[in-house]
């Protein structure tokens, strides 16, 4: 069996960006945009709750592993469910469905980044934080001076596992109808008919080359 | 300049420092030595509160430190060098940004003003070519050099050390003591716990010895070094001078 791509070929500005032209943001465009949004949003998040788990160990901490708990225990196409209805409901109409699914993943995620950086704090020697209490420094200033940038450092290939699992979810914004790779490839495939394999073996690869090169982003960053 | 106060610190049960008083006028140098688990290490945590006391009070330039809280404690922590047994150099930093981390941050230094002080300390304990290594690239002696310059830095009243040679190869202590003795000899006011008798013999005004808590002698190094008052003092004093032939006593 022969495999003809060139329906990938004649297909490809629709693939890439979508309906960019009419205004319509799609395809990799959009996956990459939803997948840096709610990668960024998530970091923010995360980082922030891990710096309130590991400041109040009492309970604060234990709210927030509940809450984790609980974000880790539905599946991540029903947070995307729930904020595609509750976030038009909160703020009225005109938010993109985009905006909800973004949303959605970066609360999804920012529980297991506060995870991963609670542990990274945890796992630095205790002798780091005296050495900064030691000269003065208050307890924010030796989190944001001294223990995170090393444990954001060690934590960096963690982040690579979730992130390249986020931008893979991204995939999932096609169930509230958000135009983003896989859906702009079904539909491709839904025209044509005839290609499903070279269509979605060609969508495999997109999603891969975007995981490689978050891979290499974080070696760069590792390396500096 | 140090004065501790009938000092006591429970670890929940445990009475590590039962009852400690002692005075340190500006500019001495004493010594403090004692058996492993004889709580010396504890009693300089507490005169910068990196352990809280339990009971009693050691007053700092007359001021309480037991009363000190947030931004009053941190500015006598300023005031107070501290010299860590492993370093504790920040790995993530350069020999130069460990020294000038705090020097900006806390003391709000201008970039440029805590570089010419980080230099003309590095260069002071002999590392002036070090300045952009990263810890991991310097020897044990390098890093705690580099550990004093740090504390220097800031320019404080009085310096605590807490054991600042035991984590070190013996070759590299010499490097380390020289450093020390220039700062004994400097006039500062020292507070160091240590084996290193010699240090002690040639630098301190007073030697301390603790055991279980509390001080049992506190002389003068020739009164220590030559007729100790207190059998358990003469004991420690023959094991760390002659460890091979008291291993029975």
């Amino acid at each position: 069996m022969g495999l003809d791509f060139t329906v990938v070929v004649r297909n490809l500005d629709y693939l890439l960006w979508g309906r960019l032209a009419e205004g319509e943001l799609g395809g990799l465009l959009l996956t990459v945009i939803m997948a840096v949004s709610a990668g960024a949003l998530s970091l923010l998040l995360g980082i922030t709750l891990a710096v309130i788990a590991w400041r109040y160990a009492a309970i604060p901490r234990k709210l927030l592993f509940l809450w984790a708990e609980l974000i880790r225990g539905v599946p991540l196409i029903f947070v995307i469910f729930w904020l595609y209805f509750l976030v038009p409901a909160l703020f009225g109409g005109g938010i993109p469905n985009a905006l909800s699914v973004i949303l959605a993943l970066a609360w999804f995620s920012s529980a297991a980044i506060m995870h991963s950086v609670l542990a990274g704090l945890q796992a630095l020697p205790c002798s780091q934080y005296e050495a900064g209490i030691a000269s003065g420094f208050t307890e924010f200033q030796v989190l944001r001076w001294i223990l995170l940038p090393q444990a954001l450092k060690n934590l960096i290939p963690s982040f690579v596992g979730l992130f390249a699992s986020l931008i893979k979810d991204t995939s999932l914004a096609f169930i509230v109808n958000v135009p983003e790779l896989t859906m702009v490839a079904s539909q491709v495939n839904s025209r044509t008919q005839l290609f499903p394999t070279e269509i979605f073996l060609s969508i495999a690869a997109l999603y891969f080359i975007l995981c490689s090169v978050l891979s290499l982003i974080a070696r760069s960053i590792s390396n500096r | 300049m140090i004065e501790f106060r009938d000092v006591h610190k429970f670890y929940d049960k445990l009475h590590v420092i039962r009852g400690i008083d002692l005075s340190i006028t500006k500019g001495e140098v004493v010594v403090i030595c004692g058996p492993s688990g004889s709580g010396k290490s504890t009693l300089i945590r507490l005169v910068n509160q990196l352990e809280i006391l339990s009971r009693g009070d050691i007053l700092v330039d007359g001021q309480s430190v037991a009363s000190l809280r947030s931004r009053s404690l941190r500015q006598l922590r300023t005031q107070i060098g501290f010299v860590f047994q492993q370093f504790n150099l920040y790995p993530h930093l350069t020999a130069e940004q460990n020294i000038t981390l705090a020097l900006r941050k806390v003391l709000s230094i201008t970039p440029k003003d805590a570089t010419l002080r980080a230099v003309e300390l590095l260069e002071r304990v002999g590392l002036a070519d070090k300045r952009q290594a990263y810890p991991a690239q310097l020897s044990g002696g390098q890093q705690q050099r580099v550990a004093i310059a740090r504390t220097l830095a800031m320019r404080p009243k009085i310096l605590l050390f807490d054991e600042p040679t035991s984590a070190l190869d013996p070759e590299m202590i010499g490097e380390v003591l020289t450093v020390m003795r220039d700062l004994a000899t400097s006039g500062i006011t020292m507070l160091v716990v240590t084996h290193e008798m010699g240090f002690a013999r040639e630098l301190a005004d007073l030697v301390v010895f603790i055991d279980q808590g509390v001080i049992l002698e506190n002389a003068k190094p020739s009164d220590f070094f030559l007729s100790p008052q207190h059998p358990r003092t003469r004991q420690f004093l023959r094991q760390l001078l002659s460890p091979l032939h008291t291993a029975n006593d």
